[in-house]
């Protein structure tokens, strides 16, 4: 018998400077994954965010830029209008996101920018040490919010896929997890629809993952893994918010 | 080709595509929102791209996107504008890449007016943006001259991998000059094997390529800042660019002043000879790298007694010319900035008072 689970080709051998239980590394190798299958690493340039994942380049093997902190979809907008013909993704944190980089986003997904972005939703800012993100729980403690966070004070924790999925353009908005794997075989899927889509010149498509960072959650990985399905999980609900439709020449849209 | 009547806002958005540039991103602004609407038609055309961003933040980074997978690509706006390109355009320096901006400056700061003005030189020429970058700053005087600077602001953002920029002010792009569009500036995008990312097939190396300005290691930041250090050394070898008038003569007293300021002391030089006054001027064509050499060397002739940087901001060039002239003669400022240029008359008062 051969190997079975070899490290994908768009995936790069360095070793990650993700803390134990982070599932940046999960997302990270399902892009990959990905990416072979489709056989695109020589036409695609991803984009890194400025957030744990800022580092993303040194773990892929094919060309990325490095964007500033939530401009990631501006970047992949000038890119796909000059150069079609390149796949292009974004990876991006809550706080990249859905707060500094909200106008960016929601701007791109309605003007219909056909490239793909993968959310990262960990309802913290993680490489800054753990402070109140726009997807923070009620009553969730961080760094920024120790009493928990006041819905009263700042608001409700945003979902940016049902966000997005109310604009009125054509797209593909999923929210899957990548806490365990029974989630993550579906978020593979769900990656390589949002993919299929963009190179197809079909639409914008988005998949959001909820994910956990035990390092700022003050939990350990396994108990990250429980708050992320007892506490986000109930609330981001897992599932496809809006798909293109049916494809031009009348064949079904999966 | 010969001559056509055109704006300068339009006349700015045709060199673009005559220089060979088919990608435009721009967000709209007075005084200059007439070349995004004359490329909003143009560039379908010529098969180029045109796209209306929602921010000047968004556009920054539409431009630096595009740049970084090789692409000849440009913007323009103005001041307010420009502030919020600022973040983009130091990651571009940052990441070594090069663009084209265009800033048609109004009167600030915040909202200020929608009247000319000269008041982001300090912008433009000492950062705007964060970190230790510059710019490539050129000053056009007329339309003829922006359409000339726009065309050689791509070969040269491409020489440097550096961002440049065209400073010009709201009369620049609001009046209607004659033009052409020299072939001689016509140009090819140079290579880009070794740093775009257009995706690895291209290249026959296979290896991939990365665009980033950030490094961790204080050792290898230190090292790009002075690969960025070495360059605008390299500008101000290379690339310094202006125009003496009147310098051959006996003056008492030496103008420093750009773009439409310095039309307006050309007028009040001529005038001034008429009445047996000798003025000489130094015009910078290009703000970075600044004229040094020549302001000081003007400065110096024997019989000037006194340099006087006229522009429209609060005094921002005197600085400069100050530190070039290094002490050689007193250096004064006249200006204003609210919108109004200063007429030849006022000049030549100015220069009339210094004398008594
Ligand atoms: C303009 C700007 N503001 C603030 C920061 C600091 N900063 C870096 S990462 C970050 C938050 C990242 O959080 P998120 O996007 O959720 O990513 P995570 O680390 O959780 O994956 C912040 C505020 C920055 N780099 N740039
Ligand atoms: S801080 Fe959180 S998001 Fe960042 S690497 Fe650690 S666990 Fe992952
Ligand atoms: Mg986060």
């Amino acid at each position: 018998m051969g190997k079975t689970f070899k490290r994908p080709e768009a995936l790069s051998e360095m070793d990650s400077h993700y803390c134990p239980g982070c599932t940046h590394g999960v997302a990270h190798r399902l892009v990959a994954e990905v990416i072979d299958e489709l056989g695109i690493g020589g036409r695609t340039v991803g984009i890194a965010p400025v957030g744990c994942a800022v580092l993303a380049y040194n773990y892929f093997t094919f060309d990325f830029q490095e964007a500033a902190h939530g401009r990631a979809p501006a970047m992949a907008t000038g890119i796909k209008r000059v150069r079609p013909d390149l796949v292009v993704f974004t990876y991006q944190g809550d706080g990249d996101l859905a707060s500094i980089g909200m106008g960016e986003i929601i701007h791109a997904a309605n003007r219909g920018e056909k490239f793909t972005t993968v959310f990262i939703n960990n309802a913290v800012y993680g490489m800054t040490g753990g402070q109140m993100a726009p997807t923070t729980m009620p009553g969730q403690r961080t760094t920024t919010s120790p009493f928990g966070r006041d819905v009263k004070d700042v608001g409700m924790p945003i979902k940016v896929s049902e966000l997005l999925a109310s604009l009125q353009t054509p797209a593909y908005i999923t929210r899957q997890s990548v806490i365990k794997p029974k989630y993550i075989v579906k978020a593979k899927k769900a990656i390589k629809t949002a993919f299929e889509y963009q190179i197809e010149g079909r639409c914008f498509s988005f998949v959001e993952l909820v994910s956990t960072c035990p390092t700022n959650w003050g939990l350990t990985p396994v108990e990250a893994v429980k708050w992320a399905e007892e506490t986000l999980i109930p609330y981001y609900s897992l599932g496809e918010f809006k798909n293109p439709g049916k494809a031009e020449g009348g064949s079904d849209a999966k | 080709m010969g001559k056509i009547l055109m704006k300068g806002n339009e006349a700015i958005g045709e060199a673009g595509i005559r220089a060979g540039c088919l990608n435009y991103f721009a967000y709209p602004i007075t005084p200059q929102s007439e070349v995004a609407e004359y490329l909003s038609h143009r560039m379908p055309e010529v098969g180029g791209v045109f796209l209306q961003g929602e921010s000047e933040v968004a556009v920054g980074y539409m431009i630096f996107g595009a740049a970084a997978c090789g692409e000849r690509v440009f913007t323009t706006s103005s001041s307010p504008g420009i502030s919020l390109m600022s973040e983009a355009i130091s990651y571009i320096a940052g990441a070594q890449c090069p663009a084209v901006f265009v800033n048609i400056m109004r009167g600030g700061p915040g909202l200020g007016g929608i009247l000319p003005s000269q008041a982001d030189y300090f912008q433009a020429t000492k950062g705007g943006g964060h970190g230790d970058y510059r710019l490539l700053v050129m000053a056009p005087a007329s339309v003829q001259e922006a359409v000339e600077m726009v065309m050689m602001a791509f070969p040269l953002a491409e020489k440097y991998r550096n961002p440049v920029m065209i400073l010009g002010d709201g009369l620049i792009g609001q009046m209607m000059e004659p033009v052409e569009f020299p072939e001689n500036l016509k140009s090819e995008p140079s290579k880009k094997d070794d740093w775009a990312t257009n995706g690895m097939d291209t290249r026959k190396s296979k290896k991939r390529n990365l665009v980033k300005s950030l490094f961790l290691d204080p050792v290898k930041l230190n090292e790009n800042n002075l690969i960025l250090k070495e360059k605008y050394e390299r500008m101000k070898r290379e690339e310094v660019r202006f125009e003496p008038y009147n310098t051959d003569s006996d003056y008492r007293i030496l103008i420093v002043s750009y773009g439409t300021m310095s039309r307006v002391c050309r007028t009040a030089i001529d005038n001034l000879k008429a009445e047996g006054i000798d003025v000489g001027m130094i015009r910078p064509q290009t703000l970075f790298p600044f004229p040094e050499d020549a302001v000081f060397q003007a400065a110096s002739k024997k019989s000037c007694g006194m340099a006087l940087s006229i522009e429209m901001s609060m005094g921002q060039m005197v600085e400069d010319v100050e530190r070039c002239v290094h002490g050689k003669c007193p250096v004064k400022w006249y200006g204003k900035c609210g919108g109004e240029v200063p007429t030849p008359e006022e000049i030549m008062d100015v220069v009339r008072s210094n004398l008594s």
